[in-house]
């Protein structure tokens, strides 16, 4: 991947549009070319300014500086001072006092250039993940150190709370209350689990922290075990996960013999065994409770809540699940403190995401972004823009349970809370970025087929409803679906949502939802005027699907 | 469903052996069945007994019935109550290799083996099956045989993918 | 004792009551298909969902725990919705193949009559499996009729011990089969008949029962078979037996009955039942056996009796007493054991005495 230096973001809203910002746009390609910038420097637009008196503005990175209202013939001179000198043009500076509150967040995320925040992927592709040492001399085990010797349990949860760390499976749960809730539930014995069940599809990250950094997930296990007074913990890696549980085994292992697991770790008299589950094939797993049924020999059916598995959890003792990422987070948390910690990403969602970036792009693979980071930025920075210049037509954020999200939006930040109000989820950080070349009829097809595939059929309306949904969309494609079919969907699609035990059934609604909200027209097409405006769909019944689905469980 | 592809291999050492590493409490059912798949390929009815006569605890309430094994092996994608063949095509379909080109290399690999989803081809050699997300993404289409990962797959490599397997 | 508030009305349940069970007590009823109050909750059909004050989406009410201070809501045009959706669903998944089942209204259907959705309007066109789908000589296997409610798997595994039921695959595809997907007798089954007394649908029934049709009334009664003392109901039409249920208030059994219980009464109306006693020719008229020992001649107890204990009487006398043995029957009351074991050893003078339940 080629490393960014600076980025340049130029806005794009209605007004800024009016005041000739495209021409703004294109003077910056222009000049950056001229200066030879144009590989170190990423030039993008950004619509969600918020509507101000220096419109049009321009946003330049690392540095967080906002300039306007910006002239064309400003550029130059931008150019030449900021991005080839270096020195800020301080008269050009947007006046505090059209700083609406949108652009001082936009100046909060300081530093946020690729490759240039890593907190969790930070010894990924450094260190030997096969060598305890190369770990230890790369900040290893220092945490769990620290917090044996210096902090009690109650001092690490409250570091943890403090610094305002969300789950990262998915929901965004304060990662620090819920260990409150485990340490204070009463029972006999406690469980630590890692969840490590990454299912969902076009997310990889965590594999490659198992795989490239086994000891630091292991090492949050124990310090999370200190926390919650537990002894034991299992970690549930995912059958198809070959070397990643491999790998995980071996830092076992070695952390046995360095004393890190076992009986009295570094004399501190706390007791902590970690066992490997490994999973055989089951997106449902990934549910805690699911995944919790499983180790316990179980199918994967997930448990209705309340309550909850931090109080009755594996065995029916209080259990503290986390996502493998979540946990990445914590050893530098305590290393570094929850105020060090906080600096990164948002104030309402701090710390650093991994994100996986799949689909139509010239750069598909994992990065870790600060939190607020918006697609657009993904795109043309990370992703090092769409193939082929091809159109960007939508993403789908956090896998298949995620939103669609129209290029009318991918200014919208990712971060625990942002997307919630705009309608769309971070989920698990997947981001499917698909070109207009993508029919969104066809790929919510795929993405119901998953779902029936994966529903473990417990509950009626997930059981029944996934397949359903699938059945009516499919005759879409084919050419055989109907107006009324559309209100249906929406009807069972939200029956679903309110109906279903887990969160599957729930989300799988979710697609189908943000399709008719944001392609109604593109849907439609296929229905009034039996065509696919994209050509991918064929409009005649096909066996293939149908052949794929009563076949697929071998 | 006859066992005969399995008549020479010694199940209950397997058995045995899965035993001795995982244990015979509750949480060693799944990875049991796990270890049967990977030796034998699927896991035929009779591992099913030889589990069943080993996982005894009465004193702890540990015991297990076949009803319940199959139970498991029928619910959990990696593992399968059906025999295949020497070599597994495992094609992933899920929405990033889909919209990466997938559906082209699912067309050819059917062609190339003659096989539908789910089908082996009657001289044994092959087995072709789909599955979800393989945590491959990044180099999708996905295409795995046997224990092989094939990332960026084309229409025009599969030929030459099959080609390497005997 | 936790206090809540069900459709207004302040409940008093005990800690890990369901809501559904607290609702109940309160006399409250809450439509549910998976639910028993035998049975240990599951929260599969999604039937009984209620509103919950402070939480966004309905709760399955079969497996909330009742929780100080909660407001529940039971019925409301949303939850009228969402439990039609439910019942659509499922019907939509459900085919009848016509035959008479025997049953009158089950579980399922009166529901969907109660929530307006018509079976025949939503149920499949064909079937997915073959109709009586199992050997067993007793139980009669429809899987077309099943919802996957599971009650069939956990009467079996927590009322009859068996656990001959068990879910296969999953997703759309999850069926409920007999042990490795075999027949219920190859998978151990003792045909106690538990599944089909919690079935909600019909999927599974009495075969013998089947065309018999409904009865015209209900006796409870004692099964006569051991000194248990299960309570059953016969179900009579036309002064016959058709069908044996489980009386839920019974005392000692419950729901459960053994297969001899559930399904040995077909010698009620059986045309070799002994009516009358019976002796043989040659001991009425007092002449040496015959070769065949001859014909039974209808007899009035008083005769009978009385060669029975010249017989017992004569044998003693020839043999000595332990040439006697005694077998008594389970099917005896308590009292008349008693007194057969005073008859042989006071009577007889012998220890020989022994009961069929050992046998």
């Amino acid at each position: 991947m080629k490393i960014t230096r600076s980025m340049v973001l130029v806005s794009s809203d209605p007004l800024s549009l009016q005041r000739g910002s495209l021409e703004i746009y294109r003077r910056f390609q222009e000049k950056l070319e001229s200066y030879q910038l144009a590989e170190e420097v990423a030039l993008s637009t950004i619509t969600d300014v918020g509507n101000t008196e220096a419109s049009p503005v321009v946003v330049i990175y690392p540095e967080a500086v906002i300039y306007g209202p910006v002239q064309p013939e400003n550029v130059d001179r931008l150019v030449s001072e900021h991005l080839y000198k270096g020195h800020i043009v301080e008269e050009m500076l947007v006046p505090k006092r059209h700083l609406p509150s949108r652009m001082a967040w936009l100046q909060s995320r300081k530093g946020s250039l690729p490759a240039q925040q890593r907190i969790l992927l930070a010894r990924v592709g450094k260190i030997d993940p096969e060598n305890i040492e190369d770990y230890i001399l790369h900040d290893g085990y220092q945490a769990l150190a620290k917090a044996l010797s210096k902090m009690t349990p109650q001092q690490v949860i409250e570091e943890i709370s403090k610094s305002g760390l969300q789950g990262r499976g998915g929901a965004g749960f304060p990662t620090g209350r819920k260990w409150s809730f485990v340490a204070s539930a009463p029972g006999n014995k406690r469980y630590v689990i890692c969840n490590a069940d990454e299912s969902e599809p076009g997310t990889f990250k965590d594999r490659v922290l198992l795989e490239s950094d086994p000891h630091a997930i292991l090492e949050a296990m124990i310090i999370a075990g200190y926390a919650i007074h537990a002894q034991e913990g299992y970690i549930y890696i995912r059958g198809e996960y070959e070397l990643s549980q491999k790998r995980f085994l071996k830092a076992i292992e070695q952390a046995h013999e360095y004393g890190f697991l076992g009986k009295n770790i570094l004399g501190s008299n706390f007791d902590f065994e970690v066992h490997l589950h490994s999973g055989a094939g089951a997106y449902v797993c990934g549910e805690e409770t699911a995944l919790i049924e499983s180790i316990e020999g179980k199918r994967g059916e997930p448990r209705s809540r309340p309550p909850y598995p931090t109080t009755h959890g594996l065995w029916g003792q209080p259990t503290l699940v986390n996502n493998v990422e979540t946990l990445a987070n914590v050893p530098p948390i305590l290393l570094h403190g929850a105020e060090w910690y906080r600096r990164f990403g948002t104030p309402s969602s701090p710390g650093t995401k991994v994100f996986t970036i799949l689909g139509n792009v010239n750069a598909t693979g994992v990065i870790e972004a600060p939190m607020g980071i918006t697609l657009r930025e993904v795109i043309n920075i990370y992703a090092q823009g769409m193939k082929n210049g091809a159109a960007f037509k939508l993403a789908q954020t956090g896998g298949s349970s995620g939103s669609l999200i129209p290029a009318s939006l991918q200014d919208t930040p990712l971060d625990f809370d942002s997307p919630r109000k705009a309608g769309v989820s971070l989920g698990s950080g997947a981001l499917l970025i698909c070109d207009d070349n993508t029919c969104v009829v066809d790929l919510v097809k795929v993405l119901l087929r998953f779902f029936r595939f994966e529903s473990c059929g417990k509950c009626t309306p997930c059981r029944i409803g996934t397949q359903r949904c699938y059945e009516t969309i499919r005759a879409i494609t084919e050419g055989g679906g109907q107006l009324s079919d559309l209100d249906g969907l929406l009807r069972l699609a939200e029956q679903m949502e309110r109906l279903s035990n887990c969160g599957l059934g729930q989300t799988a609604a979710v697609p189908i939802r943000d399709m008719l909200k944001h392609f109604r027209t593109e849907v439609e097409a296929h229905i009034r005027l039996g065509i696919c405006p994209t050509g991918i769909c064929r409009m005649v019944p096909e066996d293939e699907t149908a052949e794929l689905i009563e076949n697929q469980m071998v | 469903m006859k066992d005969q592809s399995t008549k020479d291999l010694p199940i209950a050492a397997i058995v045995e052996a899965a035993i001795e590493k995982h244990g015979t409490n509750y949480d060693a059912f799944i990875p049991i069945l796990l270890e049967v798949n990977k030796a034998v390929g699927y896991i035929p009815l009779h591992a099913l007994k030889e589990i069943r006569l080993r996982v005894r605890a009465p004193e702890d309430g540990i015991f297990v019935n076949e009803g319940r094994l199959y139970s498991l092996s029928s619910f959990y994608h990696m593992l399968s109550t059906k025999p295949r063949g020497r070599h597994v095509v495992i094609f992933c379909e899920s929405a990033p290799c889909h919209v990466v080109g997938g559906r082209q290399v699912w067309q050819a690999l059917k062609e190339n083996l003659g096989l539908k989803a789910g089908e082996t081809s009657e001289d044994g050699k092959w087995s072709l099956v789909t599955t979800s997300c393989l945590g491959t993404c990044g180099v999708g289409p996905v295409v795995v045989v046997d224990d092989e990962i094939y990332g960026n797959v084309t229409p025009e490599q599969v030929p030459e993918i099959l080609a390497r397997y005997e | 004792m936790i206090s809540l508030k069900i459709n207004g009305i302040p409940v008093e349940a005990p800690e890990g009551t369901t809501v559904l069970r607290a609702a109940e007590q309160a006399g409250i009823e809450i439509p549910t298909l998976c639910d028993h109050r035998d049975l240990t909750p599951y929260g599969g059909c999604r039937l009984c969902v209620v509103d919950v004050k402070g939480w966004r989406f309905p709760m399955a009410s079969c497996t909330l725990p009742v929780a100080p201070d909660m407001e529940v809501t039971t019925e409301s045009p949303a939850l009228v919705e969402s439990r039609r959706t439910i019942l659509e669903l499922i019907l939509s998944n459900y085919y009848d193949a016509g035959y008479e089942d025997s049953l009158g209204e089950t579980q399922l259907m009166r529901w969907a009559k109660r929530y307006g959705v018509d079976p025949a309007k939503v149920m499949l066109k064909k079937p997915r499996f073959a109709v009586n789908s199992d050997p067993n000589p007793f139980i009669w296997v429809d899987m077309n009729k099943c919802i996957l409610c599971t009650r069939c798997i956990r009467a079996c595994a927590e009322i009859q011990g068996r656990f001959v039921w068990s879910l296969v695959e999953r997703g759309f595809d999850t069926r409920v089969v007999a042990g490795a997907d075999t027949d219920m007798l190859d998978a151990r089954c003792e045909s106690c008949g538990a599944c089909v007394a919690y079935c909600p649908t019909g999927a599974l029934n009495n075969k013998m029962s089947l065309s018999l049709g409904l009865p015209d009334k209900v006796v409870t009664t004692t099964c006569t078979y051991c000194g248990v003392g299960c309570q059953l109901d016969l179900n009579v039409k036309d002064g016959h037996v058709v069908r044996v249920t489980s009386n839920p208030n019974a005392p000692v059994n419950g729901m459960h009955l053994c297969v001899k219980g559930r399904y040995g009464y077909d010698f009620i109306h059986h045309a070799e039942r002994l009516t009358k006693p019976l002796v043989r020719q040659y001991l009425l008229e007092g002449t040496p056996r015959p070769k065949g020992r001859g014909e039974w001649v209808e007899v009035d107890w008083d005769t009978a009796l009385d060669i029975a204990a010249r017989k017992l009487a004569g044998t003693r006398d020839a043999y000595g007493a332990d040439s006697v043995g005694v077998l008594a029957s389970a099917k005896c009351l308590n009292e008349e054991n008693y007194l057969m074991n005073k008859f042989a050893r006071q009577v007889i003078g012998t220890n020989n005495i022994d009961h069929c339940a050992r046998l």
